[in-house]
């Protein structure tokens, strides 16, 4: 077949092209036509199809999503905002932060150690692409029922595959959450987090400047590999009964991309680069349409110049390619041989593909043709736009109606020790350790904490000790229960997280994990979780900086549970002044910050001890939260605190029961009075937090609490006297009249058993 | 003058900062090298550090053994210039046959990383006569492909004269034999070993400070051989 070129489109007006293989509906292929005045030619139709993808488009989020600009808080610390690869904030001492959270879901089911592996190479790209040295990662993820064989081969590839890739990449992985209910069965969820840091001046956006410069593609060649992934794979629903989608799914070479990142850093702190995208989604097709538009607004591109891994590859095969590892940089014609022997030192393949110009368009040729001739701002932003239709489900009143009220509860200490041991050893309370053993921790050296503690902690500069804490978390089930608030407590339990290691909470990244986006009922849900965290962002002035929306997360009709990631970014001034959630000493006082009510609507109790998931979520008082965050920074700063930790999940029983595991030493509790034992230990109100306190300190630290009228109840004191060396003991006095003892190690074995028994 | 300890870095090292971290909180200064440099700058001692030095591609530590910088390095060692691979660094050594057998797939093919206590066994090393023998430390320990192992004539060698440095206690991670964790060559200047000394060197970021006995050791011995003057 000859070539489509514009030529020959031009005089082909009525040949039928395959835009609905592609993804595309009639009236977006329709508006290229109107766009080009022609019928694109396959190239361009490539273009078009991927880049008008719900993955790179936001067609059906963008409405929703302006919220977070125009409830954005006035903040100095942004320096740069959404709409960038990543937003940068200023942590002071003139450093600069960059993170975001992206989603490599689709992919990671079809096949999850592949999938899982290059959504970390992409994110790692972005914070890259932003001139940014990447410095940790975390990923959030959420898997089917943990006894489902498919679980298991999900699972275990996902983490095989973070493992793998990041390990090889030596970025320390320090938090995120593994979280097991079947709503996710057939929609894993992976998402991955990336913190980079660097310094004000080093910052680099994506745009093509300067006219007669250099575009340079350098990496990993070009492939077959992920051909229409975003188009294909991210904005469709699985069918159970379709054709295979493995072919859509990119490999990574974790080898290549650690080469990349030494490189572009060189490259950039030399001072070689105007403008740097990575390639990611969208390949070729997305970098110079965005790169051009971003710039002086014309590019031309010599197609035929790329390095191939495979010769075979059609131009429209290389536009759409999403093969890993590679990055694009705009250089000045002076700079570009010095770029060059970079890149030759790191042993990595460049080559010029195009130059930067001001015709208002990007041109490609193959061979001498003219393969594509476009405005690229048409490809890059100004894509299909949908205003969805949604509304309030009509089954929400009644799951709001079903609350946990009528759930038999445990009514004796009995009972009780026997929900403890139970409920440490559920999938989603268990310990993570037989999963995050897999994953390096320490390189780079600058881990000031990590999993299982409530934020990973990084120290950013060596001699000031200055450093960042991150935490992501979402109650899915709260979320389902109410979207609006659902949202907010997934950004207060993560705001809680940093504040409890003795960080301000500065900045937000989400990640919006929804159904299918035609469907009105997740796109209610979707708009009222941006609602809901916009207006929290607000109150509590952490702009968001960037995210990532993944739709269609069903199988057929059945839509994952609606599950906005929210990752909180907190500053500290001095990382040897960080909190850590394990008591010490003997003596140390522990104390329940905040107010605890009947609230067990979507509760880990509610959903493994009864499989129920009906009722209100906890109610929430953001000004409180705020008050919390504050006693939990002041009391880290002023050396009050020896030891905090959040009560979520779980209630305060799992959070107490972490501390001593975490410890290893013994405490006496007891449970106030004018409280159920059942309610103290298990609801899930949010805004609290256990945390221990010297005695010495214990007058400055309540006059503190009593100063901002917030609830301080001491409820035990660390005593290792209760047991013998090696064998601790938890006693806890005034259940149901009676007191019960529980050691340490049982609580351990119970917590550590469960992950290697389903998946070791 | 402080010793000048050279830190190597092939495509795909990983921990080269942290062990020159390491080198200068031990009071040495750090000097880096380049794989395809083959000159060393006349350091007086060398860490290969760890990582995945080509991806681990073909395998571990192959492809780095023939780096320009390594046959220097080879010549050097031979003639008595303290060296010490950690991790994909020991895997390098036992590439280069300056150290005998070879390290495999954990028993358990899984990837670990865990705060590891070892026993050292001997402390005549150039990198180990800090510590006592029998003497019980903790530094953290990750890898996919740390076993330790040797046929058993070599195994025998290695106990009959003393050369294995430090051993796996309570867990042995990777099915290494013997709970083999680090090896020395006969002259004492050549050690391997599987888990991060240089990632337990600070309170702050380390299970334990124990990791800094390895690099204090040979600024000792450096010093003592007379190999440096200070």
């Amino acid at each position: 077949m000859s070539m489509d070129t514009v030529g020959h489109a031009t005089e082909t007006p009525t040949a039928e092209q395959p835009y609905r293989e592609l993804g595309l509906k009639l009236d977006e292929y329709d508006s290229i036509k109107n766009i080009l005045g022609r019928r694109p030619t396959s190239s361009e139709l490539a273009m078009y199809s991927v880049m008008w993808s719900e993955h790179c488009s936001y067609k059906s989020s963008k409405v929703h999503l302006r919220q977070f600009g125009e409830k954005a808080p006035k903040n100095d610390a942004m320096l740069v905002g959404i709409g960038e690869n990543a937003g940068v904030v200023d942590i002071g001492d003139g450093w600069a932060v960059t993170f975001k959270v992206e989603s490599h879901n689709h992919p990671s089911y079809v096949e999850p150690y592949q999938g899982a592996a290059t959504g970390i190479g992409g994110i790692v790209r972005d914070i890259i692409s932003m001139g940014a040295r990447p410095v940790a990662v975390m990923d959030p993820l959420r898997f089917g029922d943990p006894t489902n064989p498919d679980t298991r081969r999900v699972l275990t590839g996902i983490v095989a595959g973070i493992s793998g890739y990041g390990n090889c990449l030596g970025l320390p992985n320090i938090g995120g959450e593994i979280v097991f209910d079947s709503s996710y069965q057939g929609n894993p969820l992976v998402n991955a987090l990336c913190i980079g840091t660097m310094k004000h001046a080093d910052i680099h956006l994506a745009k093509a400047t300067g006219l007669g410069n250099a575009v340079i593609l350098y990496g990993a060649r070009t492939g077959g590999d992920g051909i229409g992934g975003v188009s294909v794979l991210a904005s469709e629903t699985f069918d159970a009964d379709g054709p295979a989608k493995r072919p859509s799914v990119q490999v990574g070479d974790p080898f290549m991309e650690k080469l990349l990142i030494e490189c572009t850093l060189e490259v950039l702190h030399a001072g070689l680069v105007e403008g740097i995208q990575d390639l990611g989604g969208a390949g070729i097709s997305c970098a110079t349409s965005e790169l051009a538009s971003n710039g002086e607004g014309g590019m031309h591109v010599w197609l035929d110049r790329v390095l191939l891994r495979d010769h075979t590859l059609s131009p429209e095969e290389i536009l759409m390619s999403e093969s890993q590892e590679r990055m694009c940089a705009v250089v000045e014609p002076a700079k570009v041989e010095a770029f060059m022997a970079v890149c030759k030192k790191w042993d990595v393949e460049a080559v010029v593909i195009g130059e930067v110009n001001d015709s208002g368009r990007l041109t490609v040729e193959w061979h001498g043709e003219q393969i594509v001739d476009v405005p690229p701002r048409s490809v890059a932003h100004d894509g299909p736009v949908y205003e969805r239709p949604y509304a309030r489900p009509t089954w929400m009143d009644a799951r709001q109606a079903n609350g946990p009220e009528n759930l038999a509860r445990p009514t004796t200490a009995a009972q009780i020790q026997q929900t403890l041991m139970a409920m440490v050893g559920t999938p989603n309370l268990a310990a993570k350790t037989w999963v995050t053993s897999q994953y390096d921790r320490y390189v780079m050296g600058n881990t000031v904490l990590a999993q299982p503690e409530d934020s990973g902690m990084i120290r950013v500069d060596e001699v000031t000790g200055r450093g960042v804490a991150v935490s992501t978390d979402c109650n899915a089930r709260f979320a389902a229960l109410d979207p609006y608030l659902g949202a907010q407590l997934a950004f207060a339990e993560s705001y809680r997280n940093v504040a409890a290691t003795g960080a301000v909470p500065l900045a937000v990244t989400n990640c919006l994990n929804f159904g299918s986006p035609e469907d009105p009922d997740v796109m209610w849900q979707f708009e009222r979780a941006i609602t809901g965290l916009a207006d929290a962002c607000l109150e509590m002035n952490t702009p968001v900086t960037g995210g990532n929306v993944s739709f269609y997360n069903q199988t057929g009709d059945v839509a994952i549970h609606p599950t906005p990631v929210v990752g909180v970014l907190g500053v500290i001034d001095d990382v040897d002044r960080r909190t850590p959630m394990a008591w010490d000493e003997d003596g140390e006082l522990i104390y329940v910050l905040g107010d605890t009510r009947d609230e067990l609507a979507g509760s880990e109790w509610a959903h493994a001890i009864h499989n129920h998931l009906g009722g209100l979520p906890p109610a929430l008082d953001l000004g409180k939260e705020k008050t919390l965050a504050e006693i939990l920074v002041a009391g880290s700063r002023d050396g009050m605190l020896s030891a905090a930790h959040d009560v979520s999940d779980g209630g305060i029983a799992q959070t107490i029961a972490e501390m001593a595991m975490r410890s290893g030493k013994g405490a006496r509790l007891w449970i106030p009075d004018n409280f159920d034992p059942f309610v103290f230990l298990w609801s899930e109100s949010a805004t609290r937090a256990v945390v221990v306190v010297a005695r010495s300190e214990e007058m400055r630290f309540t006059e503190m609490c009593n100063a901002r009228s917030f609830t301080a109840i001491r409820v035990g004191v660390v005593d290792s006297e209760l047991g013998s060396i090696g064998d601790q003991v938890l006693q806890l006095d005034n259940v149901y009249g009676e007191t019960l003892s529980v050691s340490i190690s049982s609580l351990h074995a119970a917590s550590e058993a469960t992950l290697p028994a389903l998946f070791g | 003058m402080s010793p000048r300890i050279g830190v190597v870095t092939f495509p795909g090292s990983l921990d080269d900062r942290d062990a020159a971290r390491a080198v200068t909180i031990a009071g040495g200064e750090a000097v880096s090298l380049w794989h395809a440099d083959a000159n060393l700058h006349a350091v007086d001692a060398i860490v290969l550090p760890g990582g995945f030095s080509y991806g681990d591609y073909l395998r571990c530590g192959a492809i780095a053994r023939f780096a320009p910088v390594m046959e220097k390095i080879v010549d050097a060692a031979n003639g008595g210039l303290p060296v010490l691979g950690i991790c994909n660094g020991f895997q390098i050594l036992c590439e280069s046959h300056l150290l005998p057998g070879a390290l495999t797939r954990n028993d358990h093919l899984h990837f670990i990383c865990r705060d590891q206590k070892l026993r050292i066994e001997n402390n005549s090393s150039a990198w180990t006569n800090s510590f006592e023998v029998g003497q019980e430390i903790v530094v953290p320990l990750k890898n996919g492909e740390g076993g330790y192992v040797a046929d058993e004539r070599i195994l025998d060698e290695l106990e009959g004269e003393g050369r294995v440095i430090a051993r796996y206690l309570e867990l042995n991670p990777n099915g290494s034999r013997r709970d083999i964790a680090g090896i020395t060559n006969a002259a004492g200047n050549v050690v391997g070993i599987m888990p991060h000394p240089e990632h337990a060197v600070e309170e702050l970021t380390g299970p334990t400070t124990d990791g800094l006995g390895f690099f204090a050791s040979v600024l000792t011995s450096l010093v003592t051989n007379g190999r440096v003057t200070v």
